[in-house]
């Protein structure tokens, strides 16, 4: 690849965050603010060092005033993520390729909501919100869930999954998450067996243990060069690679308009993007976080990011290689399952913490994690 | 009978709607190649002209993906069975499989179109809506 890509030229030097709940009983403003500042400190800057910011276009809190509440006295550069848990990918290379640029120096990306005790985006949308809406909402199609299952059908059918199948992902995370005390599901583990006794939530795709949490809290991080990384006080970690992957006929949440949907395309794409910009492959990484709406879409990245082939996904995890002390643990935190949804971004906390050797499901000597987020990702290593 | 979300046409959309009002089911056609969009656009994607038609659509299809929604609130409180359908015209459509046991669905399942006018959530007028039944017929 030539210089200019996003290789090796940005460094994650701070992470932050609240702790995650049902119910906050603060502003959501509150939680960005309280996570952006712990994240500044850890990188033992001050916020008026912090000169970019950026979060998704769906985050409530506004720029400025969370400029007001931190301290940062100007800023250079902003952006914002569209889409919904894609952003959280998307956000760290706005802000590595910012930083990079030299647009400006100390980027804060921050994630923080109520999506529990607020708005709660997995319940059914408002009519006539936004456009593209009419295509699916009379249709009582209206909820991630139901959007992401008519996809998940095709991929059950061609592999001959079932939804058993899929409820050993949850079991692994829950098992993670039992020992992570800042996992919501801390000290609670589930069986398979809790698994296929939970409700259907989308027969015959999706139970409720398939379902991420909703949550409150917020998390942020702080993006440098890696030149000023040497100087900060944690071990930097490196975005050794950074990817996105947009197909055309995408259409409001999912794209039903390519013609095979048992085949996660966006991600297969993001997977070949993300491996030729590092120069690295799976075998080369000792831990993954997966971004985890619901479960099946851990087997479809698995099989993307070519951890197991294609159809070898519910074998590859049945055999305990995503496990702790597997070949490739996967959510050692306990994901978006088990610790809390942060739309996404909790998952990149925990490859930071992995690669700084700090997390506390370590993967003894992690050197490479990906951070996959279904249409991009991240390779993270140490600098 | 569920209620069912009624549209709130959004400019892209108008002449479906309107079309559905007059039971007519229209496709979005491009004027300079033939090109058929659905969901729409303003503008082809395949040679980029601004202008475009409507194209009435035969109604047979076949479904190529589906679940069962069970939500315990409105608009399913009765299960509503969701497909992703293959119009014959070679586009696919979201809507509803109406008239069908849950044992006979099927990937590939023949189905037509039907018209069904359910009480709206939204709206103080009853919504019509595009939806499918088995056809019958051997895939
Ligand atoms: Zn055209």
């Amino acid at each position: 690849m030539t210089k200019r890509s996003l290789s090796d030229q940005a460094a994650i030097v701070g992470i932050g965050q609240t702790e995650f709940s049902k119910n906050s009983g603060r502003s959501e403003l509150q939680l960005a603010a309280e996570a952006s500042l712990a994240a500044i400190r850890d990188a033992g800057l001050d916020p008026s060092d912090i000169d970019g910011m950026a979060t998704f276009t769906l985050d409530s809190s506004d720029e400025l005033l969370l400029m007001r509440s931190l301290g940062l006295q100007e800023v250079n550069y902003w952006s914002r993520a569209p889409f919904g848990g894609a952003g959280a990918n998307t956000t760290i290379m706005q802000a590595a390729a910012a930083v990079a640029s030299g647009a400006c120096k100390h980027m804060l990306v921050w994630r923080a909501f109520n999506e529990r005790s607020g708005h709660r985006f997995g319940q059914p949308q408002d009519p006539g919100t936004t456009v593209g809406w009419n295509w699916y909402l009379p249709f009582g199609l209206d909820t991630p869930a139901k959007i992401y299952s008519l996809t998940f059908q095709r991929y059950m059918d061609r592999y001959g999954f079932t939804n058993e199948d899929f409820g050993h992902y949850p079991v692994v995370a829950r098992k993670h998450a039992a020992t992570n005390p800042a996992a919501w599901f801390y000290e609670r583990p589930i069986t398979l067996e809790d698994h296929q006794n939970s409700r259907w939530i989308v027969e015959p795709i999706l139970r409720l243990l398939d379902c991420c949490q909703e949550s409150d809290g917020g998390v942020a991080l702080v993006i440098t060069t890696p030149e000023r990384a040497k100087d900060m006080p944690k071990p930097p970690v490196s975005i050794r690679g950074i990817v996105d992957a947009q197909l055309i006929h995408g259409h409001v949440m999912f794209n039903y308009y390519q013609d095979d949907l048992s085949r996660y395309e966006e991600n297969y794409r993001a997977a070949s993007r993300l491996w030729e910009m590092t120069g690295l492959g799976p075998s080369d990484m000792d831990v993954a976080t997966i971004y985890e709406n619901f479960s099946p879409i851990v087997f479809m990245q698995l099989e993307g990011y070519g951890f197991c082939k294609a159809g070898e996904s519910v074998d590859f995890v049945k055999a305990g290689h995503i496990e702790l002390g597997g070949t490739i643990p996967v959510n050692p935190h306990g994901g978006l399952l088990g610790e809390a949804y942060i739309h996404g971004v909790n998952n990149i906390l925990e490859g930071v913490r992995q690669i700084r050797g700090e997390a506390t499901n370590q993967v003894e000597g992690a050197e490479h994690a990906l951070v996959a987020g279904g249409r991009g990702g991240m390779v993270l290593g140490k600098a | 009978m569920s209620s069912v979300i009624a549209p709130t046409p959004d400019g892209v959309d108008q002449y479906f709607w309107d079309g559905v009002a007059r039971k007519q089911f229209l496709l979005q056609k491009c004027s300079a190649c033939g090109a058929l969009r659905q969901p729409p656009a303003p503008m082809c994607s395949e040679c980029n002209a601004l202008e475009w038609e409507t194209q009435e659509a035969t109604g047979r299809a076949k479904v190529y993906s589906w679940l069962v929604s069970h939500h315990p609130t409105e608009p399913d409180a009765d299960p509503r069975i969701i497909v992703v359908l293959d119009l014959e015209e070679g586009v696919r459509f979201v809507a509803n499989l109406v008239e069908c046991n849950l044992a006979d669905i099927r990937f590939g399942l023949p189905v037509e179109l039907t018209w069904v006018e359910y009480p709206s959530m939204n709206r103080e007028a009853p919504q019509i809506l595009p939806q499918f039944r088995p056809t019958g017929d051997a895939a």
